[in-house]
């Protein structure tokens, strides 16, 4: 009974002030976008109100009705969604295939390849860009959404291969050995047994891909330079530097370019918490 | 190991026909790589000796680029608010988000939201996040200056974050806080998921305060997600480099303004790649830049090894 009544004594006050404390640091994290949204709404000339104002005056559509039509961020939109979409394809059906095999086989050179991988994994991405550019170049992937695809496809392969190898490795043997008794290869059984297994993997690796293509800045940068190819970041970047003081509509064109992954994020968050970092954090 | 005892005692030839298929697995995804991202880092490290540049025949100087990195002051300084804005960062996150992470380890109300506010900066691309806090930093009509001035009085002046070179960074430093907290809080609350919740009891029917069953019971269980966290923080750290350029560029004009304050290694090396066309030298600078990150890396990893076996 003593245990019971000093339980329930100190769990209410130390809930409260845990759930005062959480409350006071969510406002804190989402002051930014809320002044991002509300500058949104905002006419051009209350952007830069003292003090700033969260509920606008005077709220207005216009910065997204302008962003769409004179501006053209449907096209980036659409530009960034293609781009995005394919290399997320690419790069987790490659990175499944390496996994399983790294997962479940042995064979020559399996160590070598392996630890290749992992090393480039934690080589920054700059070191690649100038050679990669150079490759762009002599195949004619400059100023190309191809050239795009093909480099994000490769951007996160290793982590994902990495993080799939995990969730096929943990798969219960006896499966495979029944199916490789019944005569099954391993294209056979990494499609029939294997991807249906690894769902909630596929589901971590295909939103962190998709957010990493749809983010992606630099290459872009370097190698796109028709205005009709841009990608959001790209485009929205360029907006402000040519518009400095338009922060309605640089904001307007970012809340566009944030919703698709906001979606995607909220639909899938379950997978992404429970599923992601398992095999990071034991051990 | 047990498929491979089993490949072994096969015969060579249904040996082969065996490791076809597998080897036509890994075909597309190494052809992919091998052409992506193993060439071209193997191409880069043979440039960083040479003398490439665009505009003449390239030849072999051995190890100049990296002697001459070495005589660099500016490649100093680079180096040291590369590691400045490393330290804080990683402090920042590390505090933060496992301070957040033990708040959502509470059963309160609206834990699902409170996480996914915690996330929205994860998400959100780093060129939006740059804009935003470029937008706060306003020198003459920003919120922060509002704030600070107007409401809160701490300062008496308006202050331009970005353009005065004794802030400029860690203004900087401060995005890249916030917008890790979240990833950080994530993989806290995935590890606190391995403390036994008996243990917790137990502690406090032995009399047990907050702060000892944090120091006896958190800690300890905590010590391999907070080894991971360090080092691929550090890393991040390491890596950061869109928002200095963004940043820097749209409020001074120059990349790693004002007065080089903001620049880390990799925007300096993006000048001296790109602006510069001195792209033998970028590519030294990277490879510089990549062992420090490997030696920073192996000396955590050593470090804590040695806290847990004393």
């Amino acid at each position: 009974v003593s245990v019971v009544g000093r339980r329930s004594r100190r769990t209410p006050r130390t809930r409260w002030i845990a759930f005062t404390l959480a409350i006071a640091f969510a406002l804190i994290m989402l002051a930014p976008f809320a002044l991002m949204v509300s500058t949104a709404f905002k006419p051009y000339a209350y952007v830069l109100e003292i003090p700033p104002k969260l509920i606008p005056d005077a709220p207005t559509l216009d910065n997204f009705v302008n962003a769409i039509t004179t501006n053209d961020f449907g096209r980036y939109f659409l530009n960034s969604v293609f781009v995005a979409t394919l290399s997320t394809i690419v790069s987790v059906t490659l990175a499944s295939m390496l996994a399983f095999v790294f997962a479940r086989y042995e064979f020559p050179g399996r160590r070598v390849l392996f630890a290749a991988l992992l090393f480039t994994i934690m080589v920054p991405g700059l070191v690649l860009l100038i050679p990669q550019f150079v490759l762009a170049r002599n195949l004619g992937l400059l100023n190309s959404l191809w050239g795009l695809i093909i480099v994000y496809s490769v951007l996160n392969m290793g982590l994902n291969t990495f993080l799939l190898r995990g969730f096929f490795a943990a798969m219960p043997k006896e499966i495979f050995d029944a199916a490789e008794v019944d005569g099954a290869g391993p294209w056979r059984i990494y499609r029939t047994i294997a991807m249906p297994l690894a769902r909630p993997g596929l589901a971590t690796v295909t939103i962190f891909s998709f957010l990493a293509a749809w983010d992606e800045f630099t290459w872009a940068i370097v190698t796109i330079s028709d205005r009709e190819l841009y990608t959001l970041p790209v485009a929205i970047r360029l907006f402000q530097r040519a518009n400095g003081t338009e922060w309605g509509l640089v904001f307007a064109a970012s809340l566009i370019a944030l919703m698709p992954v906001l979606v995607l994020f909220v639909a899938l968050q379950r997978h992404v918490v429970s599923g992601a970092f398992q095999g990071a954090t034991k051990g | 190991m047990e498929v491979g005892r089993r490949i072994a005692t096969n015969r060579r030839w249904p040996h082969l026909l065996r490791l076809l298929p597998i080897y036509g697995l890994l075909l597309p995804g190494l052809l992919l790589y091998g052409a992506w991202a193993a060439y071209p880092l193997i191409s880069s490290f043979i440039l960083s000796f040479t003398d490439w540049n665009l505009l003449k025949p390239t030849s072999f100087v051995g190890l100049d680029n990296y002697v001459r990195a070495f005589c660099d002051p500016l490649f100093w300084r680079s180096l040291s608010s590369t590691l400045g804005y490393t330290v804080v960062t990683v402090a920042g996150q590390l505090i933060l988000g496992l301070g957040a992470a033990l708040l959502l380890n509470q059963r309160i109300p609206g834990r699902s939201v409170l996480r996914l506010i915690y996330y929205l900066p994860v998400i959100t691309s780093w060129v939006i996040v740059s804009l935003v806090f470029l937008y706060l930093y306003n020198g003459q009509a920003g919120a922060l200056n509002w704030l600070l001035k107007d409401v809160l009085g701490i300062i008496d002046a308006n202050v331009a974050w970005l353009a005065e070179p004794s802030t400029a960074l860690w203004a900087i430093a401060i995005l890249g806080i916030w917008k890790g907290i979240g990833w950080t809080m994530v993989v806290f609350l995935a590890g606190l998921q391995s403390v036994p919740d008996d243990l917790y009891e137990a502690a406090s029917m032995d009399g047990a305060g907050t702060w000892s069953r944090f120091r006896w019971i958190t800690l300890p269980f905590l010590r391999a997600t907070s080894t991971f966290l360090l080092v691929v923080l550090t890393i991040g750290g390491f890596n950061a480099f869109i928002s200095i350029f963004v940043m820097s560029s749209a409020a001074t004009g120059t990349i790693g303004g004002p007065l080089n304050s903001t620049d880390v290694v990799l925007t300096y090396m993006w000048k001296q790649a790109f602006t510069e066309i001195d792209l033998g030298y970028g590519a030294a600078l990277s490879f510089v830049l990549a062992g420090a990150i490997g030696l920073v890396s192996v000396i955590e990893f050593r470090l804590i090894r040695r806290q847990e076996s004393t």
